[in-house]
């Protein structure tokens, strides 16, 4: 079973050839056995999710319709709201917060009747590329343990590669699904910004936030997009369907790709280490024998990128996480003096250093007399840099790049170094200012047999096509079949 | 002694609760007095993951009031957060609007005592979200309600353009008729659904040299009353201060007083402005509002004739009194019934006398207003064409209009039902005359002897022509015959 693809498995639970209990008794049993080691849930529902997986397998056996995920064990990040157990974002602050309602793409698991069997570990309200930012635990990369999973979405990523889970959603802000999906190899998607409803989503920086899959292959993320895609009246920013409807991207999945034009940044490529580029390359070959046309382009803004992320993301942080001051719910310090003090000491004590840092960052970037300097500053970049994509797709159906400059690195190594973990969001960065969809697909390893990914970026609301780029490649290739020694595998 | 002159110069600040169902970014109902955090949900509690929505009918409701204040309503408007830490703000910002308004550079017009009107500039008018209540009771502790968080708020800012605490006044009261009129706000000062904040210093002109003093702010006044008063009284308190200190403005930052209702007197708040940073930036949450042309035209089709000038036409085309057409004019129902029966045919005089001196005696015993009482603008228009053509008298017109309103029946039927109607034929009421001056020869002889008691003797007989009438004979009529028989 554990070589079984969440949509292989879905098909086979509807079927009736394997029980959902079945699967998701084996799924808990692998939790029990690796979780020990990988660290990637922060909670679990044994009871609940077994207690649903025989409610999905009644209703199979009773011949009634079953949703898209039937019977599926799937995982979510531990910044997305549910009604059972806790919501923590990874923050002592929210440690023991239960949210009191459900966030609508749990809504949607539910009503494709998925059953979540966690939530996963995460950097501290998705602020970090490792997730050593967990104010909760640590998880690890299950291809080498001493690395991390990537982050901040590494406990999905981790959970998905370590085969205790069949999918996960994460959340990317500025790379926190597709950089983790790189290093823990599997499939990450980042849809569209306004594709996916970010109701119920702890925000972190809400204009470039986006829930998105985390998957073992091409297939099971359009099948996870099926799920979760759509407008949602409770949230302004998702889109509507009038506007950009959403499609069925299963079935789209296996139309060819006529003309395939496919654009890279040589210039940009060139700062990510020889062994991701060699793979870059190799993986473009293959598309190349495809008969897919491959264009050099300049992108001459990405190089601004980062700063301008860390400026508007830090500063949407810096209001968004204004609300967790220990009066209503969360965190609070004991005896404070006065109010002031319940404010002070209470985000003092639960916020970790990454938190802290981001906060003060995004406040002086907010405060008056710096706003135009910074805030207003980044917003033009980032108008700049949503430009050079628009002048690239008249040029291209996609952009291939590096996920990450570097394959997972060792624990502790960067974690005194906040700019250089900062450079690890350097190719993932500009699809969260763009809003455009951006994928990681495994494309080989390493010579430390690290899994390295390829990224594609393609225009708004072409996830259909996006995943018909990325399914071609898997198609012809076998990266997605490996799996981590660690994990009972080979 | 030196000669002195100074002039109050005052700005106001104005939250105005608009009444829509529900609150401003999520579904809750608005509800006053209801019990504490019961009016709630994820999104007005600011619970982690939620999102505002904005409720598309206060946004139109606030154009409307923009429009009504002859703003001008730019097409694209867009939400910002505010923000600041208090117990009563549970995301620690509100969300408002900061340098797009949805309304700026318009003016009002408010009416003085000496019947002109004068024009009030307003600066801008934004919507906002309105926080909660903090509760302080006895204890070491504070407690919050959170059913206020979240209400949509009107913010109006005008210019500095008035000069006392009657104009102060004076705009408030027009303000409160204008939003009642349109139908955006209650209104409600028991509620609080206005709030005012006025910024207020002085102009003195000493010896020739032009000072200013340090601009107070008064914070969140909600009675008309407390409103016109802090402003004399900061006006004089200013005065005194600036003759005892010469502290004049610029001279440290402006400061904030509050109101003492018992003492009627300012209090200081805080002295120096703290140098609050609100940090203000375009929510994320939002996307902005672009209004259509046509949704715009759709607005303004909503719009009526507003008060003050509808009150100003009562008088000259109508030659109500001022005070009439005031009170026809306070709430817009009234006035659009008033309008009604004067296209019915009604006379603009006798319709204003049966609805200020019946109709809304009714209303105010019902506590309801003039639509509640069932009764149509042309059947008022038919009771006050009956008092016109003396079929009934002014008297009995308030008692059939009492008894319309019970029964829903119409004024002529009622009239003869009630026995209402005038006796206006001249030959019967000729012979009850007769017979009244056959019965009172003394009072006949006070008449025609022209002496002191003659007109208590004309009341008399009047009197008995009643009285043998039953009160039903034609005054007008009797008095010409009587004229006629005994001059």
């Amino acid at each position: 079973m554990k070589n079984l693809t969440a949509k292989k498995l879905r098909d086979q639970i509807a079927s009736g050839q394997i029980k959902s209990l079945d699967a998701v008794r084996n799924i808990f049993e692998r939790i029990e056995k690796y979780e020990p080691v990988i660290g990637a849930y922060i909670s679990t529902f044994k009871e609940k999710a077994l207690e649903r997986a025989s409610q999905v397998d009644k209703k199979i056996s009773a011949g009634e319709p079953v949703g898209q995920l039937a019977g599926v064990p799937v995982a979510v990040k531990d910044n997305m709201c549910t009604t059972f157990g806790a919501t923590t974002c990874a923050s002592k602050i929210l440690q023991n917060f239960h949210a009191p309602y459900n966030a609508t793409v749990v809504e949607k698991l539910l009503a494709a009747d998925a059953v979540i069997i966690g939530k996963t570990n995460m950097d501290e309200f998705a602020m970090g590329s490792s997730t050593e930012n967990s104010g909760l635990k640590q998880t690890v990369n299950p291809w080498d343990t001493s690395r991390v999973p990537g982050g901040s979405s590494g406990g999905a990523t981790a959970s998905v590669a370590a085969g205790m889970c069949f999918a996960a959603l994460g959340s990317d802000t500025g790379g926190s699904i597709r950089q983790p999906a790189s290093f823990c190899g599997v499939v990450g998607l980042k849809p569209t910004y306004g594709r996916v409803s970010r109701y119920g989503l702890v925000a972190y920086g809400s204009s470039l936030d986006q829930i998105g899959p985390v998957t073992q292959t091409v297939e099971d993320a359009a099948l996870m997009l099926n799920v979760i895609a759509g407008h949602d009246s409770s949230d302004s920013t998702s889109v509507s369907e009038a506007i950009a409807p959403v499609c069925d991207y299963l079935t789209k999945l296996n139309e060819p790709v006529d003309k395939l034009k496919i654009a890279v940044v040589p210039q940009f490529n060139a700062g990510a280490d020889q062994q991701v580029q060699n793979a870059l390359n190799e993986a473009i070959k293959v598309y190349k024998n495809l008969g897919a046309e491959i264009i050099e382009i300049e992108m001459p803004h990405l190089d601004y990128a980062i700063a301008a992320y860390y400026v508007i993301a830090t500063a949407e942080a810096s209001s968004n996480l204004a609300r967790y001051d220990g009066v209503h719910y969360g965190h609070r310090t004991k005896d404070p003096q006065n109010y002031i003090e319940v404010y002070t000491k209470s985000r003092a004590e639960a916020f970790g250093q990454e938190v802290k840092r981001r906060i003060m960052l995004g406040t002086y970037a907010l405060s008056s007399g710096y706003y135009d300097a910074y805030y207003l500053k980044a917003l033009k970049v980032r108008n700049l840099i949503r430009g050079d994509f628009t002048n690239a797709f008249e040029k291209c159906d996609c952009v291939m790049m590096p996920v990450a400059p570097t394959t997972a690195f060792k624990i502790g190594e960067k974690v005194n170094d906040p700019l250089q973990m900062y450079l690890s969001d350097i190719y993932t960065i500009a699809a969260n200012l763009a809003g455009i969809p951006g994928i990681s697909i495994p494309c080989g390893f390493d010579d430390n047999e690290l899994p390295v990914g390829l990224q594609i970026l393609s225009p708004a609301f072409t996830e259909d096509k996006l995943l018909r780029i990325a399914g071609m490649y898997e198609k012809h290739t076998n990266w997605y079949e490996k799996k981590p020694p660690i994990a009972g595998y080979k | 002694m030196a000669d002195l002159q100074y002039k109050i110069i005052v700005g106001l600040e104005i939250h105005v609760q608009l009444c829509t169902k529900s609150k401003m970014f999520c579904g809750c109902a608005v509800e006053f007095g209801a019990e504490p955090n019961s009016r709630v949900c994820p999104v007005c509690l600011g619970m982690p993951g939620s999102l505002p929505v904005m409720n598309k009918q206060a946004f139109e409701y606030a154009v409307m009031a923009g429009l009504a204040l002859n703003c001008n309503i730019p097409m694209f408007t867009k939400w910002d957060r505010k923000s600041y830490y208090y117990p009563d703000l549970p995301k620690n910002y509100q969300i408002s609007q900061y340098d797009l308004p949805l309304s700026e550079n318009g003016y009002i017009e408010i009416p003085l005592e000496s019947g002109q009107t004068k024009r009030i500039g307003i600066i801008r008018a934004h919507l906002e979200e309105d926080a909660g209540k903090n509760v302080h009771s006895s204890g070491n502790f504070s407690q919050v309600d959170l059913n206020r968080t979240g209400t949509p708020l009107l913010e109006i800012v005008t210019k500095p353009d008035m000069n006392s605490g009657a104009e102060v006044r004076a705009l408030a009261v027009e303000l409160q008729r204008l939003v009642r009129f349109l139908g955006v706000s209650e209104a409600d000062m028991q509620k609080g659904h206005m709030r005012f904040e006025p910024n207020i210093n002085l102009k003195i002109t000493r010896n020739g040299t032009e000072y200013r003093t340090p601009i107070v702010e008064v914070k969140n006044l909600n009675s008309f009353r407390a409103l016109e008063r802090s402003v004399s009284y900061e006006a004089q308190r200013q005065l005194d201060e600036f003759l005892e200190t010469g502290v004049v403005f610029g001279m440290g930052n402006k400061t904030t007083r509050g109101w003492d209702d018992e003492k009627e007197m300012t209090v200081l708040q805080r002295e120096k402005e703290e140098a609050h940073d609100y940090r203000y930036f375009p929510d994320p949450d939002l996307v902005p509002v672009e209004l259509t042309q046509e949704w715009l035209d759709e607005i303004k089709s909503r719009l009526c004739e507003l008060p003050l000038k509808k009150q100003l036409r009562y008088v000259q085309e109508y030659k109500l009194s001022d005070y009439d057409a005031g009170v026809l004019t306070a709430d817009r129902s009234t006035a659009d019934f008033f309008d009604e029966a004067i296209k019915a045919g009604g006379e603009p005089k006798r319709v204003c006398n049966l609805l200020t001196q019946t109709g809304l005696k009714i209303t105010k015993e019902k506590n309801c207003s003039i639509n509640d009482l069932h009764i149509s603008p042309k059947s008022v228009a038919d009771l006050a064409s009956m008092v016109e053509n003396s079929t009934i008298s002014a008297s009995s017109a308030a008692a059939i209009f009492e008894a319309m309103v019970k029964t829903g029946r119409q004024p002529d039927i009622l009239a003869q039902e009630l026995n209402l109607v005038q006796k206006s034929d001249a030959d019967e009421l000729e012979s009850i005359v007769d017979q009244v001056l056959a019965e009172n020869a003394e009072a006949v002889a006070d008449v025609t002897s022209g002496g002191k008691k003659e007109k208590k003797a004309r009341g008399f007989l009047m009197g008995q022509v009643m009285q043998k009438t039953k009160g039903q004979a034609n005054p007008k009529v009797v008095s010409e015959i009587l004229a006629k028989k005994i001059g």
